[in-house]
Protein backbone atom coordinates (compact mmCIF):
# COMPACT_ATOMS: atom_id res chain seq x y z
CA UNK A 1 0.00 0.00 0.00
CA UNK A 2 3.09 2.28 1.11
CA UNK A 3 3.99 2.01 -2.56
CA UNK A 4 0.57 3.38 -4.01
CA UNK A 5 0.73 6.42 -1.18
CA UNK A 6 3.82 7.86 -2.31
CA UNK A 7 2.88 9.05 -5.58
CA UNK A 8 0.07 11.49 -4.67
CA UNK A 9 2.29 13.38 -3.02
CA UNK A 10 3.64 15.04 -5.79
CA UNK A 11 2.63 18.66 -6.92
CA UNK A 12 -0.40 18.71 -9.26
CA UNK A 13 1.05 22.31 -10.66
CA UNK A 14 1.99 22.78 -13.80
CA UNK A 15 4.66 25.57 -14.33
CA UNK A 16 2.79 28.33 -15.86
CA UNK A 17 5.78 30.97 -15.78
CA UNK A 18 6.43 29.97 -19.29
CA UNK A 19 3.05 31.02 -20.61
CA UNK A 20 4.07 34.73 -21.21
CA UNK A 21 6.85 33.87 -23.51
CA UNK A 22 4.72 30.86 -25.22
CA UNK A 23 1.89 33.94 -25.45
CA UNK A 24 4.71 36.75 -27.11
CA UNK A 25 5.86 34.30 -29.41
CA UNK A 26 2.55 33.19 -31.11
CA UNK A 27 1.87 37.32 -30.51
CA UNK A 28 5.18 37.70 -32.65
CA UNK A 29 4.03 35.10 -35.36
CA UNK A 30 0.65 37.20 -35.88
CA UNK A 31 2.40 40.50 -35.90
CA UNK A 32 4.35 39.96 -38.41
CA UNK A 33 2.14 37.72 -41.07
CA UNK A 34 -0.89 40.89 -40.87
CA UNK A 35 -1.35 42.60 -43.66
CA UNK A 36 -3.69 45.81 -42.08
CA UNK A 37 -5.90 46.09 -45.40
CA UNK A 38 -4.88 49.76 -47.16
CA UNK A 39 -8.36 49.79 -49.34
CA UNK A 40 -11.81 49.79 -48.49
CA UNK A 41 -13.90 47.47 -50.70
CA UNK A 42 -16.98 49.60 -51.89
CA UNK A 43 -18.09 46.34 -54.10
CA UNK A 44 -19.78 43.34 -52.70
CA UNK A 45 -17.10 40.48 -52.95
CA UNK A 46 -18.22 36.75 -53.15
CA UNK A 47 -15.05 35.87 -55.09
CA UNK A 48 -16.08 32.28 -57.19
CA UNK A 49 -14.45 29.52 -56.54
CA UNK A 50 -12.01 27.39 -58.53
CA UNK A 51 -9.58 24.58 -58.08
CA UNK A 52 -6.73 24.68 -60.75
CA UNK A 53 -5.06 28.07 -58.98
CA UNK A 54 -1.76 29.58 -59.67
CA UNK A 55 0.09 31.58 -57.10
CA UNK A 56 1.49 34.53 -57.43
CA UNK A 57 5.08 34.58 -58.09
CA UNK A 58 5.89 38.42 -56.51
CA UNK A 59 3.04 40.39 -54.77
CA UNK A 60 4.60 43.89 -55.86
CA UNK A 61 4.19 43.62 -59.36
CA UNK A 62 -0.15 42.89 -59.05
CA UNK A 63 -2.20 45.55 -59.24
CA UNK A 64 -6.04 44.63 -57.77
CA UNK A 65 -9.01 45.96 -59.95
CA UNK A 66 -12.40 44.98 -58.11
CA UNK A 67 -15.60 44.74 -59.64
CA UNK A 68 -19.41 44.23 -58.31
CA UNK A 69 -22.31 45.43 -57.39
CA UNK A 70 -21.28 48.85 -54.86
CA UNK A 71 -22.24 47.71 -51.24
CA UNK A 72 -23.45 51.53 -50.83
CA UNK A 73 -26.62 50.71 -53.64
CA UNK A 74 -28.42 54.08 -52.33
CA UNK A 75 -25.50 56.09 -53.85
CA UNK A 76 -24.07 53.88 -56.40
CA UNK A 77 -26.56 52.28 -57.88
CA UNK A 78 -27.17 48.50 -57.79
CA UNK A 79 -25.42 47.58 -61.64
CA UNK A 80 -21.79 46.26 -60.76
CA UNK A 81 -19.01 49.18 -60.53
CA UNK A 82 -15.48 48.81 -60.96
CA UNK A 83 -12.89 49.97 -58.07
CA UNK A 84 -9.47 50.80 -58.47
CA UNK A 85 -7.51 51.74 -55.45
CA UNK A 86 -10.11 53.55 -52.94
CA UNK A 87 -12.44 55.00 -55.97
CA UNK A 88 -14.97 53.38 -58.19
CA UNK A 89 -14.48 54.46 -61.58
CA UNK A 90 -15.89 53.91 -65.15
CA UNK A 91 -13.87 51.90 -67.88
CA UNK A 92 -12.21 55.28 -69.26
CA UNK A 93 -9.97 55.36 -66.21
CA UNK A 94 -8.35 52.01 -66.77
CA UNK A 95 -5.61 53.39 -68.68
CA UNK A 96 -5.04 55.55 -66.76
CA UNK A 97 -4.61 53.25 -63.18
CA UNK A 98 -2.71 50.62 -65.43
CA UNK A 99 0.00 53.72 -66.20
CA UNK A 100 -0.12 55.02 -62.77
CA UNK A 101 0.47 51.16 -61.24
CA UNK A 102 3.31 50.87 -64.18
CA UNK A 103 5.17 54.12 -63.06
CA UNK A 104 5.33 52.42 -59.71
CA UNK A 105 7.66 49.39 -60.46
CA UNK A 106 11.11 49.58 -61.60
CA UNK A 107 11.56 50.03 -65.29
CA UNK A 108 12.76 46.30 -65.85
CA UNK A 109 9.58 44.84 -64.31
CA UNK A 110 7.14 46.92 -65.72
CA UNK A 111 6.20 44.40 -68.44
CA UNK A 112 5.61 41.94 -65.75
CA UNK A 113 2.58 43.84 -64.49
CA UNK A 114 -0.24 41.66 -63.20
CA UNK A 115 -3.80 42.70 -63.31
CA UNK A 116 -5.82 40.67 -60.40
CA UNK A 117 -9.17 41.02 -61.09
CA UNK A 118 -10.96 40.13 -58.03
CA UNK A 119 -14.73 40.16 -59.58
CA UNK A 120 -18.53 39.07 -57.66
CA UNK A 121 -20.06 35.89 -58.95
CA UNK A 122 -22.81 38.21 -59.87
CA UNK A 123 -20.92 40.13 -62.00
CA UNK A 124 -21.86 39.81 -65.81
CA UNK A 125 -19.21 39.19 -68.15
CA UNK A 126 -20.14 42.09 -70.24
CA UNK A 127 -18.18 44.38 -67.88
CA UNK A 128 -15.58 42.12 -67.38
CA UNK A 129 -14.77 41.99 -71.45
CA UNK A 130 -14.92 45.94 -71.13
CA UNK A 131 -12.26 45.96 -68.12
CA UNK A 132 -9.93 43.68 -70.49
CA UNK A 133 -10.35 45.35 -73.71
CA UNK A 134 -9.33 48.16 -71.74
CA UNK A 135 -6.32 46.20 -70.09
CA UNK A 136 -5.37 44.91 -73.85
CA UNK A 137 -4.92 48.45 -74.79
CA UNK A 138 -2.79 49.71 -71.74
CA UNK A 139 -0.91 46.36 -72.59
CA UNK A 140 -1.31 44.62 -68.87
CA UNK A 141 -1.74 41.49 -70.59
CA UNK A 142 -1.20 39.19 -67.20
CA UNK A 143 -4.75 38.76 -65.75
CA UNK A 144 -5.15 36.73 -62.68
CA UNK A 145 -9.19 35.99 -62.07
CA UNK A 146 -8.98 36.17 -58.04
CA UNK A 147 -10.32 32.93 -56.90
CA UNK A 148 -9.91 31.33 -53.39
CA UNK A 149 -9.91 27.53 -53.56
CA UNK A 150 -12.86 24.96 -53.86
CA UNK A 151 -13.94 24.33 -50.53
CA UNK A 152 -12.83 20.67 -49.56
CA UNK A 153 -10.99 20.26 -52.62
CA UNK A 154 -8.03 17.47 -52.82
CA UNK A 155 -4.67 18.81 -54.43
CA UNK B 1 13.34 61.86 9.02
CA UNK B 2 10.91 58.84 9.46
CA UNK B 3 10.69 58.80 5.68
CA UNK B 4 9.34 55.21 4.26
CA UNK B 5 11.87 53.14 2.21
CA UNK B 6 10.59 51.96 -0.78
CA UNK B 7 10.01 48.76 -1.64
CA UNK B 8 11.98 47.15 -4.15
CA UNK B 9 11.46 48.25 -7.77
CA UNK B 10 9.88 44.76 -8.89
CA UNK B 11 6.62 45.43 -11.61
CA UNK B 12 4.23 42.55 -10.96
CA UNK B 13 4.53 40.70 -14.53
CA UNK B 14 1.19 38.52 -13.62
CA UNK B 15 -0.38 40.40 -15.70
CA UNK B 16 1.69 40.07 -18.72
CA UNK B 17 0.17 37.05 -20.05
CA UNK B 18 -3.28 38.74 -20.16
CA UNK B 19 -1.88 41.76 -21.82
CA UNK B 20 0.01 39.61 -24.63
CA UNK B 21 -3.11 37.41 -25.00
CA UNK B 22 -5.40 40.88 -25.63
CA UNK B 23 -2.56 41.74 -28.66
CA UNK B 24 -2.80 38.53 -29.79
CA UNK B 25 -6.53 38.33 -30.10
CA UNK B 26 -6.52 41.73 -31.65
CA UNK B 27 -3.82 40.49 -34.28
CA UNK B 28 -5.31 36.81 -34.46
CA UNK B 29 -8.87 38.48 -35.76
CA UNK B 30 -7.04 41.28 -38.22
CA UNK B 31 -5.16 39.02 -39.89
CA UNK B 32 -6.03 38.49 -43.43
CA UNK B 33 -3.61 36.02 -44.40
CA UNK B 34 -2.24 36.92 -48.31
CA UNK B 35 -4.03 35.03 -50.81
CA UNK B 36 -3.05 35.60 -54.10
CA UNK B 37 -4.19 32.62 -55.40
CA UNK B 38 -6.58 32.63 -58.99
CA UNK B 39 -6.62 31.59 -62.14
CA UNK B 40 -4.12 32.81 -64.83
CA UNK B 41 -4.52 33.86 -68.36
CA UNK B 42 -2.61 36.29 -70.51
CA UNK B 43 -5.18 37.96 -72.78
CA UNK B 44 -4.24 38.83 -76.77
CA UNK B 45 -2.22 42.28 -77.28
CA UNK B 46 -3.84 44.72 -79.10
CA UNK B 47 -4.19 44.57 -82.61
CA UNK B 48 -1.59 46.87 -84.53
CA UNK B 49 -3.85 49.02 -86.99
CA UNK B 50 -0.76 49.05 -89.76
CA UNK B 51 -0.87 45.12 -89.12
CA UNK B 52 -3.36 42.99 -92.07
CA UNK B 53 -5.79 41.39 -90.24
CA UNK B 54 -4.33 37.92 -89.65
CA UNK B 55 -5.27 35.16 -92.44
CA UNK B 56 -7.34 32.06 -91.17
CA UNK B 57 -5.66 29.35 -90.98
CA UNK B 58 -7.32 27.24 -88.63
CA UNK B 59 -9.08 24.58 -90.05
CA UNK B 60 -12.61 23.52 -88.32
CA UNK B 61 -12.06 20.27 -86.91
CA UNK B 62 -9.08 22.26 -85.13
CA UNK B 63 -11.35 24.22 -82.88
CA UNK B 64 -12.78 22.45 -79.68
CA UNK B 65 -15.84 25.20 -79.69
CA UNK B 66 -17.34 26.36 -76.19
CA UNK B 67 -20.44 28.59 -76.70
CA UNK B 68 -21.74 30.14 -73.21
CA UNK B 69 -25.53 32.00 -73.67
CA UNK B 70 -26.98 34.39 -71.46
CA UNK B 71 -28.30 32.29 -69.65
CA UNK B 72 -25.40 30.50 -68.57
CA UNK B 73 -26.37 27.40 -70.76
CA UNK B 74 -23.32 25.66 -72.89
CA UNK B 75 -23.03 24.69 -76.11
CA UNK B 76 -20.10 22.61 -76.88
CA UNK B 77 -19.31 21.67 -79.93
CA UNK B 78 -22.51 22.55 -81.12
CA UNK B 79 -24.08 20.31 -78.76
CA UNK B 80 -26.01 21.29 -75.85
CA UNK B 81 -24.12 20.29 -72.08
CA UNK B 82 -25.05 21.82 -68.90
CA UNK B 83 -22.43 19.75 -67.18
CA UNK B 84 -19.38 21.47 -66.96
CA UNK B 85 -17.69 18.38 -65.19
CA UNK B 86 -17.44 16.55 -68.81
CA UNK B 87 -15.61 19.12 -70.40
CA UNK B 88 -11.89 18.16 -68.78
CA UNK B 89 -12.49 14.62 -70.74
CA UNK B 90 -14.21 16.00 -74.01
CA UNK B 91 -10.77 18.84 -74.00
CA UNK B 92 -8.11 16.16 -73.62
CA UNK B 93 -9.59 13.79 -76.07
CA UNK B 94 -9.80 16.14 -78.65
CA UNK B 95 -6.29 17.77 -77.69
CA UNK B 96 -4.27 14.43 -78.26
CA UNK B 97 -6.74 13.07 -80.89
CA UNK B 98 -3.82 13.35 -82.97
CA UNK B 99 -5.84 12.60 -86.36
CA UNK B 100 -7.40 9.63 -85.97
CA UNK B 101 -10.88 11.00 -85.70
CA UNK B 102 -11.40 13.04 -88.79
CA UNK B 103 -13.97 15.47 -86.72
CA UNK B 104 -11.16 15.84 -83.84
CA UNK B 105 -7.65 17.86 -83.66
CA UNK B 106 -5.12 16.85 -86.31
CA UNK B 107 -2.20 17.33 -83.66
CA UNK B 108 -1.61 19.07 -80.26
CA UNK B 109 0.27 21.47 -81.36
CA UNK B 110 -2.75 23.09 -83.78
CA UNK B 111 -5.77 22.58 -81.47
CA UNK B 112 -7.44 25.47 -79.87
CA UNK B 113 -10.24 25.66 -77.65
CA UNK B 114 -12.44 28.36 -78.38
CA UNK B 115 -14.37 29.45 -75.50
CA UNK B 116 -16.53 32.23 -75.96
CA UNK B 117 -19.43 33.90 -73.68
CA UNK B 118 -22.44 36.93 -73.81
CA UNK B 119 -22.00 39.86 -72.39
CA UNK B 120 -24.86 38.55 -69.73
CA UNK B 121 -23.53 35.43 -69.11
CA UNK B 122 -22.41 35.18 -65.21
CA UNK B 123 -18.64 35.36 -64.10
CA UNK B 124 -19.26 32.96 -61.80
CA UNK B 125 -20.47 30.22 -64.86
CA UNK B 126 -17.31 31.72 -66.56
CA UNK B 127 -14.76 30.66 -64.27
CA UNK B 128 -16.50 27.52 -63.67
CA UNK B 129 -15.52 26.47 -67.30
CA UNK B 130 -12.26 28.07 -67.37
CA UNK B 131 -11.38 26.59 -64.73
CA UNK B 132 -12.27 23.37 -66.31
CA UNK B 133 -10.56 23.69 -69.46
CA UNK B 134 -7.29 24.63 -67.99
CA UNK B 135 -7.66 21.91 -65.43
CA UNK B 136 -7.81 19.68 -68.69
CA UNK B 137 -4.23 20.85 -70.11
CA UNK B 138 -2.72 20.46 -66.58
CA UNK B 139 -3.46 17.61 -66.22
CA UNK B 140 -2.56 16.56 -69.54
CA UNK B 141 1.13 17.89 -68.73
CA UNK B 142 0.84 16.55 -64.66
CA UNK B 143 0.57 13.13 -66.76
CA UNK B 144 3.15 13.96 -69.33
CA UNK B 145 5.59 14.95 -66.62
CA UNK B 146 4.71 12.72 -63.93
CA UNK B 147 4.43 14.89 -61.60
CA UNK B 148 1.05 16.38 -59.81
CA UNK B 149 -1.37 18.50 -60.86
CA UNK B 150 -0.31 21.03 -58.15
CA UNK B 151 3.23 20.31 -58.77
CA UNK B 152 2.85 21.38 -62.30
CA UNK B 153 0.63 24.94 -61.39
CA UNK B 154 3.79 25.80 -59.03
CA UNK B 155 6.40 24.56 -61.99
CA UNK B 156 8.44 27.85 -60.67
CA UNK B 157 9.51 25.80 -57.54
CA UNK B 158 10.49 22.82 -59.36
CA UNK B 159 13.99 22.56 -60.33
CA UNK B 160 15.13 24.15 -63.35
CA UNK B 161 15.84 20.82 -65.38
CA UNK B 162 12.62 20.53 -64.47
CA UNK B 163 11.10 23.65 -65.71
CA UNK B 164 13.49 23.74 -68.90
CA UNK B 165 11.28 19.99 -69.53
CA UNK B 166 8.14 21.80 -68.97
CA UNK B 167 9.00 24.57 -70.96
CA UNK B 168 9.55 21.83 -74.14
CA UNK B 169 6.32 20.00 -73.54
CA UNK B 170 4.42 23.34 -73.08
CA UNK B 171 6.08 23.79 -77.01
CA UNK B 172 4.74 20.80 -77.83
CA UNK B 173 1.49 20.93 -76.86
CA UNK B 174 0.75 25.06 -76.16
CA UNK B 175 -2.43 25.78 -74.04
CA UNK B 176 -4.74 27.21 -76.76
CA UNK B 177 -7.70 28.68 -74.50
CA UNK B 178 -8.75 31.34 -77.11
CA UNK B 179 -11.02 33.38 -74.71
CA UNK B 180 -13.22 35.05 -77.55
CA UNK B 181 -14.96 38.60 -76.90
CA UNK B 182 -18.45 38.33 -75.60
CA UNK B 183 -20.94 38.42 -78.22
CA UNK B 184 -23.79 41.42 -77.57
CA UNK B 185 -27.03 39.40 -77.91
CA UNK B 186 -28.02 38.87 -74.68
CA UNK B 187 -27.43 42.14 -73.28
CA UNK B 188 -27.14 43.53 -69.80
CA UNK B 189 -23.67 43.94 -68.33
Amino acid sequence: MSKFKKKSTTGQDIPTSALPDIIFMLLFFFMVTTVLRETDILVEQNLPRAEQLRKMQKKSLVSYIYIGKPKDTDKYGSEPRIQTNDVLVTTDNIIQFVEAERSKLSEAERSQITMAMKVDDEAKMGIVSDVQQELREANALKVLYNTPPETGAVE
Amino acid sequence: MARKKRSGGEVSAGSMADIAFLLLIFFLVTTTIASDKGLAISLPPKPDPNDPPPEIKFNERNIFKVLVNSQDRMLVEGEPMDDASQLKEMVQKFVMNNGRDPESSDNPKDAVVSFKTDRGTSYERYIEILDELQGAYYDMYAKRMELSVKQIREINDQEPSVQDKYKELKKEVPMNISIAEPSKVGGGS
